[in-house]
């Protein structure tokens, strides 16, 4: 509250982006997509069609039946008749409803023969995904929010993605048909993407299946859809659907990045990489809660904190380890030991706590194998 | 009618008393209060969703907001506000002196307002209020929750045991002291309702206490009824969540159908249709509210087998709630129609509560609820039976029974200002909702695209005007009781049916001292 008020002001007042009002559920690009849309458009029309007619009796008896114009109450008060035709007919009506709905929901369930597996977990408050291929170096990574707190608190002019673009997008191959086991870290999430009409719980503990097959290419987006704390409101989700391809090409690049990081983390890296990659990891995972300034918000202020300038191993502790009972994660599994040294170089050494301290990735596998 | 003594002097009045009237007064006026605290909730959320971007507040205490709005309209104003109805008629239409056990009532009413300011209270703690939403699903509500849990918890205990014996007494008063003659298929259904109401209250509050004193005991003593982690079950706290959940619902708008089947006759002059119907519809609908709780869980991953047994089964609802608005239309057809506020409000119901109905059928199709789930098309249909439904039927009642309780009419063209007023500004909230929803919004969520912006400022300013014309009621009731033109007939209004209009207006502190004599037969309400 009160946050750059000034700039908040003229930004409460500008023009919105001129989006479309889109008015109806999205047909989507899946072929399941497309059955609920239709179902949905079929149970819709029927529901117009039974609302015309009782309105219409409705509105015309109050219309006719006005005491203002002399009418005359009729005394007539029941029909068995008529209320066995009013109980069948709806009841043959939901029969018809249920037909192609059972249809729709075996096709949804059938998440059998998929071609490639890919494990999605929720974490507050971002998607981390997981290619789950036994050949080749593993590939895994977080897809956080890219909308920065400059749009989000109006001081900058909100882009077209506006809270539905991520940093890091999941990649699929079109034509595939892809499973998607879902499960969650802590509390339950929820991934949705209105267009490929998938929608699972992410449970802690448990793991959801769906799938999708996707046609075209194109870029998919969705959000979070289960009130996960505070910034519910703020873990997109942004699919990639490209040709097998071009997904083959991107995989492999990835492995190949894996496999770098992986070699990196034997080397001794200079102070500047340090802080150019630290600054990196702060502002993907710490910033939302410690400030940009490392001023604190929903966590504490990183600047002259006792932990950060205090014993390594006890700040290495906090940040691989959380604090329970705290919004404070535990990193340790998030981020890899590379970025991990480069976050705990930065904290220590960025907003003026120049301890002068330099961590390298060998330093956090030696603390990290006690 | 002898007088033998009338109500205390002063605060103790209120603090002891044992008198149906007044403790159903007090359920009243402490309903309205909460009515507009969670209104007020309601207005920090629209306006901070009026624009996209942050403004006013905090994603965290966004949550806040929508967590005790969700718990004060549902426990605060919408329950206790029928249980202040039942408590004012229920003796008066079933020809009773008072409720079968007064100083219960007068303990279940009391209760209430300890445990609101305890709830209210915890928007002051370390750590804000509680922020998990109105369902508090685990292990949000558990592990991840502010300390004040443990204040929401017993809060909520408190409000079950409140529940259960206004329950108890209900089913206790119709059972035993309905007036000779007044057969049960001779009851009023507003005793109907509230008497299938009442059972399912004593059925589900326990479930509702089980689910939180789990949570104190996960949070507390270390157990793991929903932690996977220490062999629970996160969905566990769901199922027995929407178990008292889902009756839950229909609590709510069970009696507001038994007011809206009062009122409708009343001005259709003319007999309620299908009576007998009626009553089995009712009761059906209590049976299926058993039967159908998971239609809330599609997504959390159920076998086939659940999906579609929960699926067909909430389908089946639509049955007999069709069957009572037929019968409402029917009622009203070829009666005598005049268009008072208390009418207006119900037929303002019986429009907005059916198009909630269609979006409840086409939510229980479960893979179209895929597309719906957690979305503002659920919040849109949930407020047309909610606030439409329930809130609507509760001021038509309001209007109604309001001369015969204070022995003053209302300003019918304020009452009806303040139908209009509600009626649009409900629907230019609540409409865009359904869009907004389709298109892909998740509910509670503090901050949005672009593409909702326009329906968004569209419901904020309904909400704006819905809000304040909440407080034109209030007005009207106040200059109502205070100044407004008294009236002596028994029978306020010309086609009102029933024993509470056989009392003098205003109805006087004891009632039904002797038995009335029930003549009319069954079918005439």
């Amino acid at each position: 509250m009160g946050k750059r008020v000034s700039g908040a002001a003229v930004a409460f007042f500008a023009p919105l982006a001129a989006a479309e009002n889109q008015l109806n559920m999205s047909p989507g690009v899946t072929e399941i997509g497309a059955d609920i849309f239709q179902l949905h458009m079929l149970i819709m029309w029927i529901c117009v069609a039974i609302g015309v007619a009782v309105f219409a009796v409705m509105f015309y008896s109050i219309y006719a039946h006005r005491k203002s114009k002399g009418h005359q109450a009729a005394q007539f008060h029941e029909s068995t008749r008529v209320e066995v035709a009013w109980t069948v007919v709806p009841f043959l009506i939901l029969i018809a409803m249920a037909v192609p709905a059972t249809s729709t929901l075996l096709e949804v369930y059938d998440n059998d023969e998929a071609e490639l597996d890919i494990l999605i977990t929720g974490y507050q408050w971002k998607w981390k995904y997981e290619y789950l291929d036994e050949s080749g170096e593993p590939v895994a990574f977080f897809s956080n929010l890219a909308t920065s707190q400059e749009e989000i608190y109006n001081t900058e002019h909100k882009g077209d993605n506006y809270l539905l673009e991520v940093d890091e997008p999941l990649v699929i191959p079109t034509n595939t048909k892809v499973r998607f086991l879902v499960t969650a870290n802590d509390v339950i999430h929820s991934w949705w993407v209105p267009e490929i009409a998938v929608k699972r719980d992410a449970i802690p503990g448990f793991i959801n299946e769906a799938w999708t097959r996707v046609p075209e290419e194109g870029i998919y987006r969705g959000q979070c859809t289960e009130l996960c704390g505070a910034y519910h409101g703020f873990m997109p989700v942004e699919v990639h659907a490209v040709s097998p391809e071009d997904f083959d090409a991107w995989l492999l690049a990835k492995r190949g990045a894996a496999a770098a990081q992986t070699q990196l983390a034997m080397q001794t890296l200079s102070v500047d990489e340090l802080m150019d990659r630290g600054k990196a990891v702060y502002d993907s995972a710490c910033l939302a809660c410690h400030g940009a300034q490392g001023e604190g918000g929903i966590g504490n202020a990183i600047a002259g904190s006792t932990v950060v300038l205090g014993d390594l191993s006890s700040h290495m502790a906090v940040v691989a380890g959380g604090v329970s009972g705290t919004a404070m994660q535990a990193f340790g599994g998030q981020l890899n030991d590379v970025e991990l040294a480069a976050v705990l170089t930065y904290q220590r050494n960025a907003f003026g706590n120049n301890t002068g301290d330099v961590v390298q990735p060998g330093d956090v596998a030696g603390m990290k194998n006690g | 009618m002898a007088d033998h003594h009338g109500p205390a002097q002063g605060i103790s009045r209120w603090l002891f008393t044992t008198n149906h009237k007044d403790i159903g007064t007090m359920y009243l006026w402490f309903s309205f209060a909460m009515f507009l605290l969670g209104g007020f909730f309601a207005m920090v959320i629209r306006a901070e969703l009026f624009q996209p971007g942050m403004q006013l507040v905090e994603p965290g205490f966004f949550n806040q907001m929508t967590t005790l709005h969700g718990l004060v309209m549902v426990f605060g104003a919408i329950m206790p506000s029928f249980v202040g109805l039942a408590n004012w008629l229920i003796p008066m239409m079933i020809g009773a002196p008072d409720m079968a056990l007064p100083r219960m009532n007068n303990w279940s009413f009391w209760i209430l307002p300890p445990a609101f300011l305890m709830l209210a209270s915890t928007l002051f703690m370390e750590g804000g209020a509680p922020a998990f939403g109105w369902t508090f699903y685990a292990p949000l509500s558990t592990t991840y929750a502010a300390p004040s849990v443990t204040f929401f918890i017993f809060a909520i205990h408190i409000l079950g045991v409140s529940s259960i014996m206004g329950s108890i007494n209900i089913i206790a008063t119709v059972m035993n002291m309905r007036a000779p003659g007044m057969t049960y298929m001779k009851m009023p259904m507003f005793v109907w309702t509230w008497l299938i109401t009442a059972f399912l209250l004593v059925a589900v509050m326990p479930v509702l206490a089980g689910a939180v004193t789990m949570m104190l005991m996960d949070i507390h003593f270390g157990t793991s009824f929903f932690s996977a982690a220490g062999g629970g079950d996160p969905v566990l706290f769901q199922h027995i969540f929407w178990f008292f959940g889902h009756p839950e619902v229909y609590i709510i708008i069970l009696p507001a159908f038994g007011v809206v089947s009062q009122i409708i006759p009343a001005f259709s002059r003319k007999p309620l249709f299908g009576y007998a119907s009626m009553v089995y519809a009712t009761a059906s609908i209590a049976f299926l509210s058993f039967i159908v709780w998971a239609h809330h869980m599609y997504t959390v991953g159920m076998p086939i087998a659940g999906e579609l047994f929960f699926m067909y089964a909430t389908m089946l609802i639509a049955v007999p709630t069709g069957v009572k608005v037929f019968n409402w239309i029917s009622t009203m057809w070829r009666g005598a129609l005049s268009f008072e506020t208390p009418m207006l409000f119900c037929i303002g119901f019986l429009i907005l509560f059916t198009l909630g109905g269609f979006t409840g059928l086409m939510l229980s199709i479960a893979p179209a609820d895929f597309q719906y789930h957690d979305t503002y098309f659920v919040v849109a249909h949930f407020h047309y039976v909610m606030v439409a439904g329930a809130v609507f039927s509760m001021t038509a009642a309001v209007y109604y029974w309001l001369p015969k309780w204070c022995g003053r009419m209302y300003n019918e063209a304020m009452g009806k200002t303040h139908f209009w007023v509600s009626f649009i500004g409900f629907n230019i909230t609540f409409f865009p909702q359904h869009f907004v929803g389709l298109a892909g919004m998740p509910r509670r969520i503090p901050d949005y695209a672009l593409q909702f912006a326009d329906f968004n400022m569209m419901s904020s300013i309904g909400a704006f005007i819905y809000g304040a014309s909440q407080l034109l009621f209030l007005y009207n009731v106040v200059a109502t009781i205070v100044a407004g033109k008294p009236v002596s007939e028994e029978k306020v209004w010309d086609g009102a049916e029933g024993l509470e209009w056989t009392v003098a207006t205003p109805a006087p502190y004891h009632t039904f001292e002797e038995p009335p004599l029930v003549p009319k037969p069954a079918g005439t309400i």
